[in-house]
This record gives C-alpha cells, structure tokens and sequence, in this order.
C-alpha cells in the first residue's frame, strides 16, 4: 500500500505549529478508539491520524516480529466498473491491469503527458470488469479527476467511494493466524492459508462484507481489509481482541514510515512526484511499454529522462545520525580538501533503521556519480558523514 | 525529582531546575512525546560556553530532529553521559534521570512559570 505525504520532521522552535489544528482537519471512523488508547496524532493529508500509541520504536519491531494494525482509512478508494474497465485502465495507467486476474492485485501509476507519476496505486481486480483502485489520501483530488478526464471515451464507471470506505492493515508474521483467529469474520473466498501476496479474498464480518487482499506497506506479510466505514470500528476491535494472544499492537503513521523505508518502498511526495519518471524511481518495470494501444504518458516514456537525470539509490552511513529529507548528498573530498559546496543528489527520506541499527536513507543522486561508484557524503546539518550507496531494500523478510 | 511546578520553562519546552548558581536542563514531557522515541542524542563538552538562545545540541528520533537550545548564558559543568548511552531515557523519565546538560551561570533570564508553560502547551 502507499502512503500520502508523511514528514513530521519538526524542529521543537517550531513545534506550536504542529497543535495548529486547520477547520479542515477530518477524523478518522476509528478516531475515539485512537484517543482511548492514548495515541498521539498528526495532520496527514487533511486527516487527523495516529503517529504513535507511545511508542514508534515498539511498534516498528512488534510489525517486524509479531504484528501490527493500522487505521489507514485516510486512504483513497475508486472503484471502476464497466465492460472497457480493463482497457480504460490500460489506457489511463502505466501498467497492464488487463493482464491482472480477478481477485489479483497490482501496484502501478498514474502519469501525466509529460511521464512524471500522479500518484502511486494499487489496483485489486475484484471480477471481470470490476477493479477496486487505492490511491494516496493526498492525492484523491487529482487521481479522481484525472480517471474520470480519461475515461470519456470508454463504456466505464469511475466512482471515488473513499467517504465510504474504511481501510485497517494488519501486519507482520502473525498477521495470518490474527485473522484466522477473528471469530466474527469468516472468509468466503480463498482461504487466507492459500493466498498469495498481491491476492485477495473476500469476507464477511458481522453480515457486513469486508475486502481482503494479502498486501502491505511495511515490507513484512499481512493483510489489508477494506470495510464500510459504520462496521469500521467494530472490525478493528474484534482484530485487536483476537491478536491479544499473538503480540498484536496497534501502530501508527510513525513506524509506518521507518517500516516502508527499511522496505526501500517510496513514498509520494518524497521519492515519487510529477516532475520524477518511474524510470528514475526504479519503477521502469511498473510501465508496461510492450502493451497495446496508446496510454497517457507512454510517448514521454519513450523518450526518457534528460541525459544524467538523478536516480534513486540506496544510502548507508555510519554512527547513529541519520540523513533526513532535503539534506544534501555530494562528492567525498580527500583529506585537507576543501568539500564540494555543489550537491550531486538529495536525500528524499532517511532514519536511523530500528531493524538495522544504522541510518539509511532513500536519495535521488546524478547517475553518472552512481555509474562511476563515486564516493560520497551526505551533508547532516553542517557535518559531512561518508555515505555507501547499497541495492534497495534495505530490508528483505526471510522467504518462509 | 524535581516537582514540575517548581520547575521554570521556556518556550522552545525546555525545563529549568535552578539550585545555586546551577542550572540543570532537559526537554519537557511534551516536546519528548511529540519527538517520539529518541534515538540520538548530542550534548555540548563540559566547559564549553553557552550563550542564551544559541543552538548547542540535537536530539533525534526516528522521525524527526529536535535543537538544544541554551535556556541560559553559562559554561557546561556536566552533560548527562547516561542519555548520550541510552536516549530512550529522554522519554522515560524527561523530567528526572533524562536530564541534559548543567550549567553554571552567574544571571537568571526571565523563564517561564509552571503555570505559565502549561497555558502555553495547551493552546
């Protein structure tokens, strides 16, 4: 799953802006349940969601090595209906959702002319003719217009249900047996113990019909459950109730972002935005360029970036201070010379991995310096630190 | 332990305990809570100047970085070691064992009351 813009990264100067609260923040359905378990909240995307229950940290190992739930009702959910919904989508996206079987899901992006990424999507085909499209919170009023622009020309159904839907992810290694163990919600479709990753399965909770797919942000197995917003809270409950026994915590937007770094999973507005190609991204594979017919985006694609566009790499430093959005990143100079004042690339998003125990970060860096294994600093506010650039992710769940 | 309400405060949510001609220094419940865990801490030396409103340390967490700000002219007497090793203490106990910094001066700026910091947070 992806995640709307996320950088509460505050110095404490600035801090009475964070209690700033605007008329047009919105509650989550969950959102007393929250306040009852003490969480601390902040603005995501015009919503008022969890950042922590208390803890970032706890709740980063418990995804890692139990499980963790989420409220990411924030989340934008379109559905597309019709007989030319495989082939609209194949027109509006960059990926090939006609190829994708029902109850199959599919990560892919909304472009623009120009090859830059709207947004970052999952696309679940519920049936024939029939998708569920989960868009960034923050981006749900420029996905939604740009569907509804590309579709004038096909027999399809665009419909933004986001008011109406409720989004709970439970992750982690006892994800599986937490589901199993809810009482009150039965699987009808495919069995959760047969489910691949990127499937899904339907449910139903309480005479309610609730959505499952075997996807995630966080890098580690589980599920996510797409529920009427009236049933949301009861379903978040009876999920909190069954995983009491299997190290179930609730966590918030904090260990979310830790967890899908350590990923290497991008994040809009950090690693992805309209002026970026999914090329530069590591996304190439993301655009279907051997697919039929013509899609929004495809003749820029095709150029390419400019010559020496910046390409997402990796980052590793030593110590303990990590790099952090809009640092610099810039040629290592030799001892007694004098730095570079010239950055070759910037750091999009970096922390200090609560899994790895070192800083990492994500960073956009000119590609000839990454061809060429140029070292490399990375400015943390006046100090430059040596930097090793590494394959994403960061980190890999072991293959059961 | 100090009490908090004989604490003085200011507004970048530090706390201010003043014994003597000593003052020690540490970040408030509220700026730890709103840093979440912290995971990094940077202390002035021992003896080094500090001059009032002057940045002089860090304190990270996983999400974001929070300034040290000098609440007071003076040389460092003493940084707490015990949060440099283990800066979880910093959201433990922000108030007592998660001290920062002490600080030898020779005049008192006009801090923050109790009641005053408290208004202040509510906002």
């Amino acid at each position: 799953m992806t995640e709307g813009e996320f950088h509460p990264q505050p110095s404490r100067s600035q801090e009475n802006s964070l209690t700033d609260n605007s008329a047009h923040e919105r509650n989550s359905p969950l959102h007393d349940i929250h306040v009852a378990g003490g969480a601390s909240f902040t603005d995501f995307a015009g919503w008022q969601m969890p950042v922590s229950y208390g803890s970032d940290l706890a709740e980063h190992h418990a995804v890692r090595t139990t499980a963790g739930i989420f409220d990411i009702s924030h989340m934008a959910e379109i559905t597309v209906t019709g007989p030319d919904a495989a082939a609209f989508l194949d027109f509006a996206l960059a990926g090939k959702l006609s190829a994708v079987k029902p109850s199959q899901a599919k990560y892919s992006l909304l472009l623009n002319d120009e090859g830059g990424i709207i947004d970052d999507l999952v696309v679940y085909s519920r049936a024939e003719s029939n998708y569920l499209v989960v868009a960034n919170a923050g981006n749900r009023f420029a996905v939604v217009p740009a569907l509804l622009e590309r579709a004038t020309a096909f027999d399809v159904e665009v419909s933004d249900l986001s008011d109406e839907i409720s989004l709970i992810a439970v992750q982690g290694p006892a994800s599986r047996a937490i589901l199993e163990a809810t009482d009150t919600l039965t699987v009808e479709g495919t069995p959760l113990a047969e489910l691949k990753y990127y499937w899904s399965t339907d449910a139903d909770f309480a005479g309610t019909s609730v959505f499952i797919g075997r996807t995630g942000y966080t890098g580690e197995d589980g599920f996510e459950l797409y529920v009427d917003v009236a049933h949301a809270a009861a379903l978040w409950q009876a999920l909190v109730a069954a995983g009491a026994d299997h190290g179930l915590v609730p966590a918030g937007l904090a260990s979310r972002d830790t967890l899908r770094l350590e990923a290497g999973m991008p994040l809009y507005g950090h690693e992805l935005g309209v002026d970026t190609f999914p090329v530069q991204a590591g996304l190439g594979r993301v655009v279907a360029l051997t697919k039929e017919g013509d899609f929004v985006g495809r003749a820029a694609i095709e150029a390419g970036p400019a010559q020496n566009a910046r390409v997402l790499v990796g980052l590793t430093t030593e110590g303990r201070r990590a790099g952090r959005a809009d640092y610099g990143v810039f040629i290592a100079a030799p001892d007694g010379v004098e730095p570079a004042t010239e950055p070759v690339g910037i750091i999009t998003s970096g922390a200090l991995s609560p899994t790895l125990g070192f800083p990492i970060a994500m960073a956009y860096v000119d590609a000839n310096v990454v061809e060429a294994g140029t070292p490399l600093t990375i400015d943390v506010r006046g100090t430059r630190i040596p930097a090793s650039i590494v394959s994403l992710p960061f980190y890999k769940r072991e293959a059961k | 332990m100090a009490e908090q309400k004989d604490l003085q405060y200011t507004a970048e949510h530090e706390w201010v305990l003043v014994e003597g001609d000593t003052a020690t220094v540490g970040i408030t419940a509220y700026a730890a809570d709103k840093l979440g865990d912290v995971v990094y801490v940077d202390l002035p030396k021992v003896g080094s100047d500090l001059a009032e409103g002057s940045v002089v340390g860090e304190i990270e967490s996983t999400k974001s970085v929070g300034e040290l700000f000098a609440p007071i002219n003076g040389s460092v007497l003493e940084a707490n070691e015990a949060v440099v090793a283990d800066p979880s203490i910093v959201n433990s106990d922000p108030f007592g064992d998660g001290w920062l910094i002490k600080v030898q001066f020779t005049e008192l700026p006009t801090l923050l009351s109790f009641d005053e910091y408290s208004a202040l947070v509510a906002e």
